[in-house]
């Protein structure tokens, strides 16, 4: 993907906001390539996480939004690991995610985001994760009904799925830490926003 | 040694085999696994990617059901350690991460609590020479692959091993009288829970893998994670469709393999569950 590099107004705006939220020092990042370079998802990336760190340094919020790397990212840690700076690279890609979330921005690919949904739905409601269900309500929900449908007969056969949901005694626990879980961050972006925001003399950073 | 043993969702399902194995192996060495009462699912990756902060109060949930059994926490699934450990080590380390998690999830943090993984604990705690004692079936002519995968030594603040260079599979398995391959993608992803919203992307990094691991001349894969089991095992119709390249290379759980060489039979360790069978392959070498 290639970006014409307009930096206008508080370009720095969208790292303060990032380090607000998790920490991670993203004016440390000098570009090295090491993260991209150990990445496994890259081939199907739109842009490697280098050029997404540099997309953030440079305050271009849009072009970051619009990038499918964030939701392909498979959390293997490898970028995290491998940083010669230490910074924890995959934390900010979940981070992304989240903001993009709370932001009410469009989300570039579904798939990824339909199965972090339907996952903790499942989780959410049986306290233990019931694959069939979790895998049936994917399917509705992404449009792709018959995505997989060979394998579960096989795994049936196989002994490897269970016909009915497992339930455990601390659902309604579980359902609490969700609750109170979810309030928590709402409140948490809205600070780091306007910590983010507050920065004096600077207007908004744009990358149009 | 007894352990509190958090299983997860995976090894009461798709797991089984690992799950059971496990189960199987440590009555042969004399360790206890105590299954933990009333645990929840750990949330996985999705929990993380969604909000770290109840990935966190979850893990603090089930590290606390530990009490009354040990504050040893056993655990067979990489991606449940890695969410417990890394709440684990967060807390005794960060004292406002702390009382925010102590805060969502409700319950006080055990410093003492460690989560371990049980390649962790039979290294360790267990020993190489005590495992050699119990070893009645060498795994002798065995050319196996060990697999890690991400999950196992990623952050490296929660690695029980060298994070690049891991060797505790292979010693183990060494032990046991296997012949261990040198390969290239032992810690390459193998997507995870992208096989189900992004298969494609899976098939071509478990094709990766496969060819590695074969053209090191392994018999068969050993892993010590149910996604990447799953993931390299039954995923490999796919790979046939997609890349026209049949590997049927058979990929266990390290605890089946450890199983069977201390005298567990092919049923007590499930070494039928796979996709691609590795009973074929080890009855010819008289190893079931």
């Amino acid at each position: 993907m290639k970006y014409q590099i307009r930096l206008t107004g508080d370009n720095a705006r969208l790292t303060r906001e990032i380090n607000a939220r998790c920490g991670v020092d993203l004016t440390q990042c000098y570009q090295c390539g090491e993260c991209t370079a150990g990445c496994p998802m890259t081939p199907e990336m739109d842009a490697g996480p280098t050029k997404t760190l540099r997309l953030i340094q440079l305050g271009m919020e849009d072009a970051l939004f619009d990038l499918n790397t964030p939701w392909l990212c498979a959390s293997c840690e490898t970028c995290t690991a491998r940083c010669p700076n230490d910074i924890d690279i995959a934390l900010v890609m979940d981070v992304v995610r989240q903001m993009a979330r709370l932001k009410g921005k469009k989300i570039p690919v579904k798939q990824p985001r339909v199965f972090q949904d339907v996952f903790l739905k499942s989780v959410e409601n049986n306290g233990r994760l019931y694959e069939p269900g979790m895998i049936a309500f994917y399917n509705l929900r992404s449009g792709d009904l018959f995505h997989d449908v060979g394998l579960g007969p096989k795994m049936l056969f196989k002994g490897k799925l269970p016909l009915l949901p497992h339930t455990s005694g601390n659902r309604e626990k579980l359902r609490e830490i969700f609750r109170k879980a979810e309030a928590f961050e709402k409140e948490a972006g809205k600070e780091t926003s306007r910590e983010a925001h507050a920065d004096p003399g600077h207007g908004s950073g744009s990358d149009t | 040694m007894t352990y509190a043993y958090y299983p997860g969702c995976s090894l009461k399902g798709t797991a089984i085999d690992y799950h059971t194995s496990a189960m199987a192996l440590a009555e042969r060495l004399g360790i206890e696994l105590k299954e933990m009462e009333d645990w929840v699912c750990c949330g996985a990756s999705p929990i993380h990617q969604r909000n770290p902060a109840l990935a966190s109060g979850v893990a603090n949930l089930l590290l606390s059901l530990s009490k009354g059994i040990s504050p040893q926490v056993a655990v067979l699934c990489a991606a449940c350690y890695h969410n417990m450990k890394k709440a684990e080590v967060e807390m005794r380390e960060d004292g406002k991460k702390r009382s925010e998690v102590e805060e969502i999830s409700g319950i006080a943090f055990d410093p003492e609590v460690r989560t371990r993984h049980f390649l962790d604990i039979l290294d360790k705690d267990y020993g190489l020479n005590a495992l050699k004692e119990k070893v009645v079936k060498p795994l002798s002519d065995l050319r196996v692959a060990c697999y890690y995968g991400c999950l196992l030594s990623r952050p490296p603040e929660i690695a029980f091993d060298d994070p690049e260079q891991p060797t505790i599979m292979e010693r183990l398995l060494e032990a046991a009288g296997a012949e261990t391959v040198s390969w290239s993608h032992r810690m390459e992803c193998c997507g995870a829970s992208h096989a189900v919203p992004l298969t494609h992307a899976v098939l071509r990094l478990v094709n990766d893998i496969l060819q590695s691991a074969r053209a090191a001349g392994a018999e068969v894969i050993a892993c010590a994670c149910p996604l990447c089991q799953a993931n390299l095992d039954m995923r490999q119709a796919g790979i046939l469709t997609k890349f026209g390249v049949a590997h049927n290379l058979p990929v266990v759980y390290f605890t089946q393999l450890l199983g069977l060489a201390c005298g567990a039979t092919g049923k007590e360790v499930m070494i039928e569950k796979g996709m691609v069978s590795a009973a074929p392959m080890l009855r010819a070498k008289n190893l079931l």
